[in-house]
């Protein structure tokens, strides 16, 4: 429906994308006792780790394979199979990735037959799954990255049904969780708790909440990952009665589960706002043969009563929105069931679900991009990651902080979007920006003919609450 | 792409008391076991405080998309730096060979936009693999369009954070500095008993506005600082350095090739000091009185050193009593150690060990010098040695960069972050007050308790009246 407006300019300002690389090791650290290696100079490892470091405010296992100037001109086979033993060998963990960047790409690495080399070369490392993932930042983003990579890994680590002789509904209770880049650790601990009501078992591929969720360990230091999905339940996926996909830009990798296991997919877009909540539960009713439970009917008409309050501050609320094209998504669905109006929407990289997106257009750009249409279209309230801040300031409006990265404030990580419970909350997060922002009022009008007393005919700054 | 020798040539630095060991470079980064930046790291936090200048980033997203915006440095007006910009370069680009083209008509859209006196072109990897000319097409842009465009060819293959460090300063004194001489001094600031001298700090990055803290001190003695590179720095004053009488290099030789250009090209002299703690603060500015040699501009310093110090030491008092002792791991980067070691011992605290992986071999004389020969000295900089050390000697505090403040928090032990991202400054006699409540914010908290005792159902003492029962067998045994 959207039209796509692609990128028409030489410079990227304030740029809103996320490399692939990101993506890739976000995937990865939602694995137990794993290890990312990016496949390139130092560099590429060293920002990466800031980027998440200042996001999760946690210590973050990743690796380079510190590509040289010699490396880099003559072949930098050895920097892999050397890294990858280096690793094995240091903290023997269940799985790294070898994640390429640009400059491997460019240079015409060959990851995958690096990774059959190890193999032959060290067998006693048979143990150590390691998958290796193209993910170079010329092309896609922070999702494509990560829907590469948990593709790459279902890929290697899923056995085919009939090799190992799984069989859907073999565990009856037990249903996988595909998850995209969009869920943060509260949104999966939330959503853990929404299937558990249903009596089910969810396995979450990849967990976040297990490994990036600031817990405090008696280990001192562990330099793998501690927690996420534990590389043995992915045998077991076969088993399950059913596959819950949340975000389009998993279909690949979903299709792929599917295609090995025979699992039925149920495919959801996000889990923002009432109508995408309702296709949640009645897939899990459905799912489980469950009724639905009380407590969860209870927070669906919370959700319903928040959305009478909030309708005031959001009906026809001209929204900018700067986020990839499954957050993007989730959130113009959530303004629009509330009545807000869409009228900036941008995105780092074209994606087949663009098209659907039931909005005017859509820009493939950075947030200048977002900056000047929100302008044009006088934008009352910008949704976006931390970088957008100083543009919602530009712009003279209030933002709500969402997405990649969220470095200038405390437990953006942890927070909860989805679930009845969740979207009640963004809906009183966004209604009270509105508010608590100073907006248009009518202008002071003095009659000429008035009484009031002198001393109040000074101009006095409009007050703004 | 820079060659090898273009290479070479930046990591021979006569200047290093090192230099004279055979060229071994540093050691070769191991795959699977690395840590620290790259050249274009370096590079980058070496320029980017200059305010009023647009900064590109020339290659794909991930060199500029990971990082703009990442850095604690202030500036007193101009803003653009903060602005990120990069050609982004797509897979298209690349194979079609269409980069250099997008970087001219990227030049074109940041002077449109935001008509800055200067550019700087940034050369990432996949650009200098595949051959960008990105010299030819800074000329061609500065002629087109009538401004200055600096090419900073700072790959990230090429080497450490520190090769990109000179790198940036090459291309400042090679395109930039002594293109402009620097305004006459006002009549306003000029005051008859005293000789105004222009000065420069190299090496000064203004992290969080600390910076301020000492910029009145130079008001006061009447030194003009024409620049500092590159903190709250524009492009017309970096111009200008060639003119300056003295050159400080502040904290660490990063940037050493352009304090030794300088005297090279213009016989400028150069010393090298450190604004935190208040003895280095104060032989600093001692420093300046002494290259220039001006005796009245001495007298007048050594009455504000003994006037501030007076006043700063009476202001630490009453810290000093809840810090001193306390025992100190240091592990630092960019803010070389054996600065932050002067300020640490100026309150009494004892430095067990400190970092010395990114220090050249005249830190580690230097940290010799301030600690004694036999101090601990740490290359490893793993999170797994770190903690070691820090249980092996007691530390009560690990002062590191904010990559290694998670390892800290994690193994819960307290933690002051010092390198550039941090949000407090600690520059001059009045930082050493903010330094003070950091410290003892952190050392102090009781936080540390409340997060190393377990919790009260763990490992009660068990209560003599309930021997025997099975239940509570499992309980009690820890």
């Amino acid at each position: 429906m959207a039209d796509i407006l692609k990128r028409n300019k030489a410079l990227s300002v304030n740029p809103l994308k996320a490399s692939q690389p990101i993506g890739g090791s976000l995937a990865t650290l939602g694995f137990n006792r794993a290890m990312p290696m990016l496949h390139g100079s130092q560099g590429c490892t060293a920002f990466a780790k800031v980027f998440f470091v200042r996001h999760f405010r946690e210590p973050i296992p990743l690796q380079s394979t510190a590509m040289d100037q010699g490396s880099s001109v003559m072949g930098a086979d050895e920097n892999v199979r050397e890294g990858i033993l280096t690793i094995a060998e240091k903290s023997r963990p269940a799985l790294i990735t070898i994640l390429t960047t640009g400059l491997a790409e460019t240079q015409g690495a060959d990851v995958h037959r690096n990774v059959r080399e190890f193999r032959e070369a060290n067998p006693e490392f048979a143990d150590v799954a390691v998958v290796a993932v193209n993910t170079p930042d010329f092309t896609g983003s922070v999702e494509t990255g990560f829907a590469a990579t948990l593709t790459e890994i279902i890929r290697a680590l899923v056995p085919d049904a009939k090799e190992a002789g799984t069989y859907p509904g073999k565990r009856k209770r037990q249903v996988n969780v595909l998850v995209n880049y969009m869920l943060t650790p509260g949104d999966i601990e939330a959503l853990r708790d929404i299937f558990e009501q249903f009596q089910l078992r969810p396995v979450f591929v990849p967990d976040i909440s297990d490994s990036l969720d600031g817990c405090l360990t008696d280990e001192d230091f562990s330099p793998v990952t501690i927690g996420g999905t534990p590389l043995s339940e992915m045998a077991t996926l076969g088993d399950a009665q059913a596959t819950v996909v949340i975000g389009p830009s998993l279909a690949k990798a979903a299709e792929l589960l599917e295609q090995k296991t025979g699992v039925p997919t149920y495919s959801i877009d996000h889990l923002y706002g009432l109508k995408a909540n309702d296709a949640l539960i009645s897939a899990l009713a459905e799912i489980s043969g469950h009724d639905v439970p009380e407590r969860i009917e209870r927070q669906r008409s919370q959700l319903q009563d928040a959305m009478l309050d909030t309708h005031f501050m959001l009906g026809q609320l001209r929204i900018a929105i700067a986020a990839d094209a499954d957050l993007l998504n989730a959130f113009v669905d959530q303004v629009q069931e509330m009545g807000a109006e869409v009228v900036a929407a941008v995105t780092s990289c074209n994606v087949p679900l663009l098209a659907r997106i039931p909005v005017a257009s859509i820009k493939i750009g950075d947030l200048e991009d977002m900056e000047l249409i929100g302008k044009a279209n006088k934008v009352q309230l910008v949704i976006g990651n931390s970088h957008a801040v100083d543009t919602a300031e530009r712009l003279g409006t209030p933002i709500l902080r969402a997405g990649f990265p969220l470095y200038d404030i405390i437990g953006g990580y942890q927070k909860t979007w989805i679930g009845y419970r969740g979207s009640r909350q963004t809906l009183f997060d966004l209604a009270n920006l509105v508010i608590n922002y100073s907006h248009e009022e009518i202008p002071v009008y003095r009659s000429i003919y008035g009484q009031k007393p002198a001393s109040e005919l000074t101009d006095y700054p409009l007050s703004c609450h | 792409m820079k060659s090898t020798k273009d290479i070479a040539q930046l990591l021979d630095e006569p200047a290093c008391e090192h230099n004279k060991k055979e060229k071994s470079g540093c050691a070769k980064p191991k795959p699977g076991a690395s840590a620290g930046g790259c050249a274009f790291d370096g590079a980058q936090i070496a320029l980017l405080p200059i305010a009023d200048v647009a900064h590109i980033v020339h290659g794909p997203i991930a060199c500029a998309g990971s990082s703009w915006d990442n850095r604690g440095t202030r500036s007193s007006g101009a803003d653009l730096y903060r602005i990120g910009m990069t050609t982004d370069l797509t897979e298209q680009d690349i194979v079609m060979g269409r980069s250099e083209k997008r970087l001219f008509h990227a030049i074109k859209q940041a002077i449109d936009t935001y008509h800055p006196p200067a550019v700087f072109i940034y050369n990432t990897c996949v650009p200098a693999l595949v051959g960008d000319d990105i010299n030819a097409v800074c000329k061609s842009a500065e002629e087109r369009w009538g401004v200055p465009v600096v090419s900073i060819d700072s790959a990230g293959f090429y080497g450490t954070k520190n090769l990109g460090n000179r790198i940036a300063g090459d291309a400042m004194v090679n395109h930039v500095i002594g293109t402009r001489d620097p305004d006459p001094l006002p009549l306003t600031v000029q005051r008859a008993e005293i000789i105004i001298h222009d000065v420069n700090l190299i090496g000064e990055y203004n992290i969080a506005g600390e910076f301020w803290h000492v910029l009145p001190l130079f008001d006061e003695l009447g030194l003009r600082i024409l620049c500092t590179l590159s903190g709250d720095a524009r492009f017309r004053e970096v111009q200008t350095m060639h003119k300056a009488e003295v050159n400080m290099m502040v904290c660490s030789k990063a940037m050493v090739n352009v304090a030794r250009k300088l005297q090279q090209k213009y016989g400028t002299p150069w010393f090298e000091g450190s604004y935190y703690g208040i003895t280095d603060t104060s032989q600093s500015l001692r420093d300046f009185a002494r290259v220039l040699n001006d005796p009245d501009l001495t007298e007048r310093t050594e009455a504000l050193i003994l006037r501030e110090e007076t006043r700063i030491r009476k202001e630490l008092e009453p810290w000093k009593t809840r810090l001193k002792g306390k025992r100190v791991l240091l592990f630092t980067g960019g803010v070389k150690s054996w600065s932050v070691i002067s300020a640490l011992q100026d309150l009494g605290m004892v430095v067990v060990a400190t970092g010395t992986k990114k220090s050249t071999e005249e830190d580690k004389a230097r940290i010799r010098e301030l600690m004694g020969e036999d101090t601990v000295m740490i290359d490893d900089g793993s999170p797994r040695a770190l903690l070691k050390i820090v249980h092996d000697y007691k530390a009560d505090i690990l002062i590191a960069g904010g990559r290694n403040m998670y390892t800290a928090l994690k193994a819960k032990v307290p933690f002051l972050d010092i390198n550039q991202e941090r949000e407090f400054g600690y520059e001059g006699y009045q930082g050493m007050l903010e330094l003070v409540r950091q410290l003892a914010l952190t050392i102090e908290s009781p936080v540390w308790e409340a997060v190393r005792a377990p919790a009260p159902w763990r490992n009660p003492p068990c209560p003599p009246l309930l021997k025997g029962g099975n239940a509570m067998e499992g309980v009690c045994n820890g």
